[in-house]
């Protein structure tokens, strides 16, 4: 028999795809279960203070309506807990917020009052019907005027070592004593992930102590975990479906108010319970990018090597948790600077909770140093790729080992030479066409390429399919699809008899989909889940044919319909026996990293180049052409990597242009409340985004050789189009987004 | 100070209506009964008025089927569709008619289905994703998307294609430039718009039937 192609590298299409085309895939929102009712939110007005009364009697009268719970009325879960509310305590982001249970007003918008009906409409009119009163206390939601009560990280004061902690190489701040120094402050706004599906639960109890969500959550097992422990349960009662998730992009990190409220809504009127947030809901209590502030404090020789580096950050959190991000990371171990100062800190407003938005705390410092590093280049004359060449790191400068691969370099040249980098000019505004300034920008990404452990199951059916589960969610890149393509080449099978299914908690052990860590951490458990299948089919063979008891699993091989041997061909094992042998064919492995990796610096690198077109008269920015490159490791799935490197330019294009979400900070509320208000690149402001990959198997994350991609596919993006921005206008833009009012 | 921050809730004459029947008919009838009694009833009663003054009846074709439903005016088409006809391949991603995700077809013309209310298509004919492929057999569009890998997540991917198979038959998908133009009132936060925009050219260019 002839082996299959190989699978992994193959532009193959997603196993998922069929039912994402015909509109069988079903979403958190989308199951139908018997006696369904509806659940509605109702949220405070004000930003801070307390709720002095709630009257809901209106609401409860209405017809349909099957309760209305508030702080006085709802069950109290045995293990919730009120949100921080001894501010020297705060909680680190991660656990369940609880809802309903006092009368704090954290943030505007917060929940109150959840109305169920059983029509979603008489859920959202008797919503309408809620009055409350409130006593406000004076309430802070701007950064800019709370810079002074910035303050450490509490997991810096207990940690130093932490990323979040004070960082030294070299001489403090030693830029300022510089010959060739520049010194600039950053703004990103913050930013909302707002993925396309509204953030949705259905909550079921199945009885008084099991409990299923079908959820929208990257992390199965996480959410399990926070709800159980919610309730009190053991983990084990509590089941989390996610098969599909309409998009996250990080906002499903954390289990959210709404979650909760769904959840003790579905027990008090002991029915399921569907809810689906609004678009205005999206910008108050599912998290953000975080307004940051940032400074940057740069020096140089006049040959453009780097002197000093000093990165400031204050990243905006929410009162009850301290949300902490890797904002000065890439600062850290991008470029050669022998003295180099990182401070970050937190200011906490009267908002929701941040969260993780795609490339997080990266994207947001790659802002800053990706733009001074232009900014740099242009006082130094040079250009700008060259600069960033004569500081190019052989190793890690922050650890002081060497990186487990690096092909940046590739990259530039892949990029430098698709954009046309040789027609930029050093001198801004020296391109046009007609009314159009032209300009080219480029801007570097890097991210940690995390590999955690996981396991997974595998299980040969009766017709010959392989079966394997894994708890982990898909929420876009093409999970699925990549596992399948790992397993069709470790069992040497055609793609059509791997069965993965994946996203329900029940299903073996798998960490939350984030990070770029998900084909690092679960490819490799996916891989080793099958070569055990071989051994324990071999074994089973082994009792009734006596060639499979000495063969080594390599030799195994799995025809149509009986498992037989290299080489042996008169060995044959029917599936149908094997299947009903006591036990069963399954296994389960954990698949955990070597500590080979704690020698080096592992990274996913890449470059992101852009070409601009600036309307001379109105501002308006037109990016032309984006090429983004990739040292990403080994690609499993050309199609779904590329397209996924795609789309995170288009998230760096919207960051780069348009997205801000803004609050009046007189009432402390957004006023930033749909798509019409904040938005997001559509059809019109994307170009044919051009990828390339190096596809280099990286020799220590895992045997797959793979890196990550999801971060640094958005990371840099802002700042390369930002500098091409400058290169078109001579116009620098240092704060978010660049709108045209910032260039007229 | 206690300040009242309530937003205004615009008078509705649906609740007039049913507080006027109420206190002038059945109520008054019932006042000597006992308190828990009375609010049963008051349920009952609600429901009743509810059920002959909400519901209007309305004919409507949907992928092909005949329906005859009642419906309350106030439910979007698009609510209908997901929550009362379980054709939950239409996607709500907005409301507002600012994403695209919920684009059905209306009479051959795409339509944002959360901004209609169901009531105004009676005896019109709806297609959703549904009911684009012919059996197992997926359109065009579908098995073009499925090529070009036009999605990511997928959420947004029904309203695309849609809205897509509209764009070709509308004549609007000339050029890549055309294509993003028609196609821009379809948000897709994954970012797939090259993969999309290229699934469309290919459609447009083998010149098949859509
Ligand atoms: S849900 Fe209709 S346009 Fe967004
Ligand atoms: S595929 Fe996720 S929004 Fe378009």
């Amino acid at each position: 028999m002839n082996a299959p192609e190989k699978k992994i590298g193959a532009p193959m299409n997603r196993v998922d795809g069929r039912q994402k085309v015909t509109g069988a895939a079903k979403y958190a929102a989308e199951y139908d279960l018997p006696n369904m009712a509806y659940a509605v939110l109702v949220g405070s007005t004000i930003a801070k203070g307390r709720l002095s009364s709630i009257d809901t009697k209106a609401a409860e009268r209405a017809p349909g309506v099957l309760a209305v719970i508030t702080h006085l009325n709802a069950p109290k879960a045995p293990g919730a807990k009120p949100a921080g509310k001894d501010p020297s305590q705060p909680q680190t982001v991660g656990s369940a917020l609880q809802v309903f249970l006092d009368d704090n007003i954290r943030f505007n918008d917060q929940p109150i009052a959840v109305v169920v009906a059983d029509t979603l409409e008489r859920a959202r009119f008797a919503a309408r019907l809620v009055k409350a009163q409130y006593a406000p206390e004076k309430h802070q939601t701007n950064l800019e005027a709370n810079k002074a009560n910035a303050f450490l990280p509490t997991q810096a004061k207990k940690n130093p070592k932490s990323g979040a902690a004070d960082y030294q190489r070299g001489q403090v701040d030693a830029y300022k004593t510089g010959a060739l120094k520049l010194e600039a402050e950053y703004v990103i706004p913050t930013e909302v992930h707002h993925p396309m599906e509204l953030q949705a639960i259905t909550a079921h109890w199945e009885a008084p102590d099991r409990l299923t969500l079908y959820d929208k959550t990257q992390g199965t097992m996480a959410t399990r975990r926070d709800f159980a422990r919610q309730w009190g349960l053991p983990e084990a009662n509590v089941k989390v479906i996610a098969t599909y998730v309409g998009g996250a992009f990080g906002n499903a990190l954390h289990s959210w108010p709404h979650e909760s409220a769904a959840i003790i809504a579905a027990k008090v009127v002991n029915r399921p319970v569907k809810l689906m947030l609004t678009r205005e809901q999206m910008f108050t209590m599912v998290g953000y990018r975080p307004y940051t502030w940032q400074k940057i404090g740069m020096s140089a020789t006049a040959d453009g090597k780097i002197t000093a580096i000093t990165h400031e950050s204050i990243g905006q959190t929410s009162t009850y948790e301290e949300f902490v991000e890797a904002t000065l990371g890439q600062t850290k171990m991008m470029y050669e600077s022998p003295n180099l100062t990182t401070r970050y800190r937190l200011a906490a407003l009267d908002v929701g909770s941040p969260i993780w938005m795609r490339g997080p705390g990266e994207a947001t410092g790659a802002f800053a140093l990706e733009s001074a590093m232009d900014e740099m280049a242009f006082l130094l004359n040079l250009d700008p790729l060259e600069f960033r060449l004569r500081n190019y790191t052989n190793q890690d400068p922050e650890k002081n080992r060497p990186w487990s691969s690096k092909f940046l370099k590739e990259c530039y040249q892949a990029g430098a030479e698709r954009v046309g980098w040789n027609k930029r000019q050093l001198k801004p505004g020296a391109l046009r066409d007609g009314e159009w300034l032209i300009g080219y920008g480029m801007g570097v990404g890097t991210f940690g390429a995390h590999r955690g452990s996981s396991k997974a199951s595998a299980q040969l059916l009766p017709n010959g399919t392989v079966l394997l589960q894994s708890a982990v969610t898909d929420i876009g890149p093409g999970t699925g699809t990549a596992m399948t393509q790992i397993a069709a080449d470790t069992l040497g099978l055609a793609p059509g008899r791997i069965r993965f299914e994946w996203g329900n908690s029940d299903f073996a052990q798998a960490p939350t989909q984030g990070g770029s860590a998900i084909v690092n951490t679960v490819g490799p458990a996916v891989q080793e889940a099958c070569l055990a299948l071989k051994d324990k089919l071999r074994e089973l063979a082994a009792g009734g044919n006596s060639a499979f008891a000495s063969a080594k699993k390599e030799d195994v091989v799995l025809a149509d319909t009986h498992l037989t041997l290299t080489g042996n061909p008169t060995a044959r094992a029917p599936y149908t026996d094997l299947v009903k042998q006591a036990g069963g064919t399954a296994v389960t492995v954990e698949s955990k990293p070597s500590g080979e990796g704690q020698k080096v610096s592992m990274y996913s690198f890449s470059v992101h180049f852009a070409e601009v077109r600036v309307h001379e008269l109105t501002g308006e920015v037109r990016v032309s052409k984006l090429i983004s490159c990739a040292d990403a490791g080994t690609i499993i799935n050309e199609k779904t990597a590329g397209n996924q490197m795609k789309g995170g330019a288009v998230g760096g294009i919207g960051m780069a242009l348009m997205e801000h979400a803004i609050i009046d900070d007189r009432f402390g509320r957004y006023v930033t409340k749909d798509l019409a208000d904040y938005h997001v690149p559509v059809h019109a402001d994307s170009p044919a985004v051009e990828v390339f990959f190096v596809n280099k198997p990286d020799p220590y994350v895992n045997q797959l050789g793979t890196k990550g991609i999801g971060e640094i596919a958005t990371i840099g993006v802002a700042p390369a189009i930002a500098n091409a921005v400058f290169n078109a206008t001579g116009k620098r833009v240092r704060e978010l987004p660049i709108t045209p009012d910032k260039l007229v | 100070m206690a300040t009242n921050h309530e937003p205004d809730v615009p008078a509705n004459h649906n609740e007039d209506r049913r507080t006027f029947l109420k206190q002038s008919s059945l109520l008054t009838a019932l006042a000597l009964v006992p308190g828990p009694v009375v609010s049963a009833a008051e349920a009952k009663l609600d429901e009743r008025v509810a059920e002959a003054i909400e519901q209007v009846p309305l004919s409507l074709k949907v992928n092909g089927k005949k329906l005859k439903l009642k419906v309350e005016p106030r439910t979007t088409l698009l609510d209908l569709l997901r929550e009362n006809l379980h054709l939950t391949g239409t996607k709500k991603g907005c409301d507002y008619g600012q994403c695209g995700a919920c684009t059905v077809h209306v009479d051959g013309q795409r339509v944002n289905s959360c901004l209609s209310f169901a009531v105004m298509h009676d005896g019109q004919e709806i297609t959703t994703i549904e009911g684009l492929a012919d059996g197992d057999k997926l359109h065009p569009m579908q098995e073009a998307f499925v090529k070009h890998d036009g999605f990511q997540c997928g959420y947004c991917t029904p309203g695309q294609i849609m809205s897509a198979v509209a764009c070709v038959r509308e004549g609007h998908a000339g050029s890549e430039e055309e294509i993003r133009e028609y196609m821009s009132g379809n948000i897709c936060r994954c970012g797939a718009y090259p993969n999309i925009v290229a699934a469309i050219q290919d459609v447009k260019q083998g010149g098949q039937k859509v």
